[in-house]
């Protein structure tokens, strides 16, 4: 069917991940508030529509209804373009994310590079945020993600070049297909666990959040931002963690692959767990000092990371 | 790292367990008799005011929320002309509840005070002096206090002995 309206297609389908994703992304506004509020006995948003489920609605429409304020001290033009960075690297990544076999917007010979690109080019919304600023306490938020992100950012990478060196392709698609036999989270779970923790710092998600630790940095590198432009980073952390999940999801979990049920619906459930754990750090973990942070990615994960790559190549190489 | 994945495994299962939030409106919540609540002057049980308008409650009020305006009455009882609290000041400590020496003034397990304008803060005698005895069912403090007024002598309250002769040399 796809062969024979391939315009229709080629609109389709972009439209469809747009609107999923966005939608999956502020959803989780209500949905993280109120699972936050199950984990620690108590009820969350309940009041707006059924199980507070319009509490969306209203958050959206209070963000649409307050002051975009620029402060007068800071550099307009790049205080400006600092949230839609954001925004614009995590939707792009969403391109490459294969949905269900063919459901995808760019059938990318290299989609794994793409995401890691894109992902690392979203620092800069956040190191520009706070440098645009002209806020001590903001320049201080940029400055640790930027430090942060630079740090984690190189055994992200490192952490899944062994599932690539399993597959041999670098094809989102080739990797899924590759988990039939066995989900990689299997022969790849200390790759797993760090690529978990370097998502988990990449979105800046509670433990990993010190670039706007409330307690010390005010909001950190958005606290000048207020109105549409505070929610283009708070929904873009949002859309960090989505993509996140389904990235996980891809990689280690075997993607759309499931016995019964329709592929998206499989990717649905098993992003959902995933992003449900990050929520579940966010309520268990305190934040670490910024220099163990920095001093534990350094020095703990890397060479993990590297002695991961290493056997996994080693073993593969063995068996060819 | 085990403690992390003990303290993971502890939040999950709090997933599974009752949530403590009552949910006010639609559910009360139950409140102890002794919850420091809308304070409310009382009757003694044949229906008389128990306030005797001693001004104990207005002086020892930290935050000089009560006025009161002392008179009395044909029997010789004192009772309060008037009766304000001002609950837009009150702190609900309880001090006047301890201080009064009648049980008068109590305070009330209900916190529902709201109010649109703060005028309807102030309340009067009329809003505070309610019907019953409140916490204290049986006292009465003029059936046990040895002061004369109409319809009572001193003497003849109760396990109170007749008054000395102390024109008499016995002792």
């Amino acid at each position: 069917m796809m062969a024979e309206y391939p315009l229709f297609f080629a609109v389709l389908i972009p439209v469809c991940i747009l609107f999923g994703f966005v939608t999956a992304g502020s959803m989780l506004i209500w949905a993280e508030r109120r699972l936050l509020g199950l984990w620690q006995l108590r009820y969350g948003p309940n009041r707006v529509g059924p199980f507070g489920l319009l509490q969306v609605v209203a958050d959206t429409l209070k963000m649409f209804f307050k002051e975009d304020w620029i402060p007068p001290f800071a550099d307009k033009s790049v205080f400006v373009i600092a949230p839609a960075i954001i925004m614009t690297t995590v939707l792009l990544s969403f391109m490459i994310v294969p949905v269900s076999p063919d459901f995808v917007v760019f059938d990318s010979s290299v989609g794994l590079l793409v995401f890691l690109s894109l992902s690392s080019l979203g620092a800069y919304s956040v190191v520009l945020g706070g440098w645009a600023s002209n806020n001590k306490y903001s320049l201080l938020g940029g400055l640790r993600a930027a430090a942060q992100m630079l740090g984690y950012e190189v055994f992200m990478g490192i952490s899944l070049m062994g599932v690539v060196a399993m597959t041999g392709s670098f094809r989102l698609q080739d990797i899924v297909e590759a988990q039939r036999g066995m989900w990689n989270i299997g022969p790849q779970f200390i790759g797993f666990i760090i690529f978990y923790i370097a998502a988990l710092a990449e979105t800046h998600r509670s433990p990993f959040d010190l670039p706007e630790a409330e307690s010390e940095l005010v909001a950190g590198f958005h606290s000048e931002y207020s109105g549409l432009k505070f929610g283009m980073f708070f929904v873009g952390e949002y859309l960090g963690v989505t993509l996140m999940s389904s990235m996980m999801t891809l990689l280690f979990f075997g993607g759309w692959l499931g016995p019964v049920l329709p592929p998206v619906v499989w990717f649905f459930i098993k992003t959902t767990i995933l992003i449900s754990s990050f929520v579940l750090m966010r309520a268990t973990l305190p934040r670490p000092r910024y220099d163990q942070l920095i001093v534990y990615g350094w020095r703990v994960l890397l060479p993990l990371a590297l002695l991961n790559l290493l056997v996994t190549g080693g073993i593969v190489l063995m068996f060819q | 790292m085990f403690s992390i994945l003990k303290g993971l495994w502890i939040v999950f299962k709090h997933g599974f367990r009752k949530r403590e939030t009552v949910l006010y409106p639609e559910e009360r919540p139950i409140l102890s008799p002794r919850y420091r609540g809308r304070i409310v002057l009382t009757r003694d049980p044949d229906g008389g005011e128990r306030c005797v308008a001693c001004y104990l409650c207005s002086a020892v009020c930290p935050v000089d929320c009560i006025v009161i305006q002392a008179t009395e009455d044909e029997n010789g009882r004192r009772y309060p002309k008037s009766f304000r609290i001002n609950f837009s000041r009150c702190i609900y400590c309880g001090l006047c509840e301890e201080a009064c020496p009648t049980t008068a003034i109590q305070l009330t397990p209900d916190f529902e005070m709201a109010e649109y304008d703060r005028k309807n803060m102030v309340y009067e005698k009329e809003d505070l002096l309610i019907a019953g005895p409140g916490k204290n069912h049986e006292y009465n403090f003029y059936k046990v206090a040895g002061l004369a007024i109409k319809g009572k002598e001193k003497g003849q309250g109760i396990e109170e002995n007749e008054p000395v002769d102390i024109r008499s040399l016995m002792p």
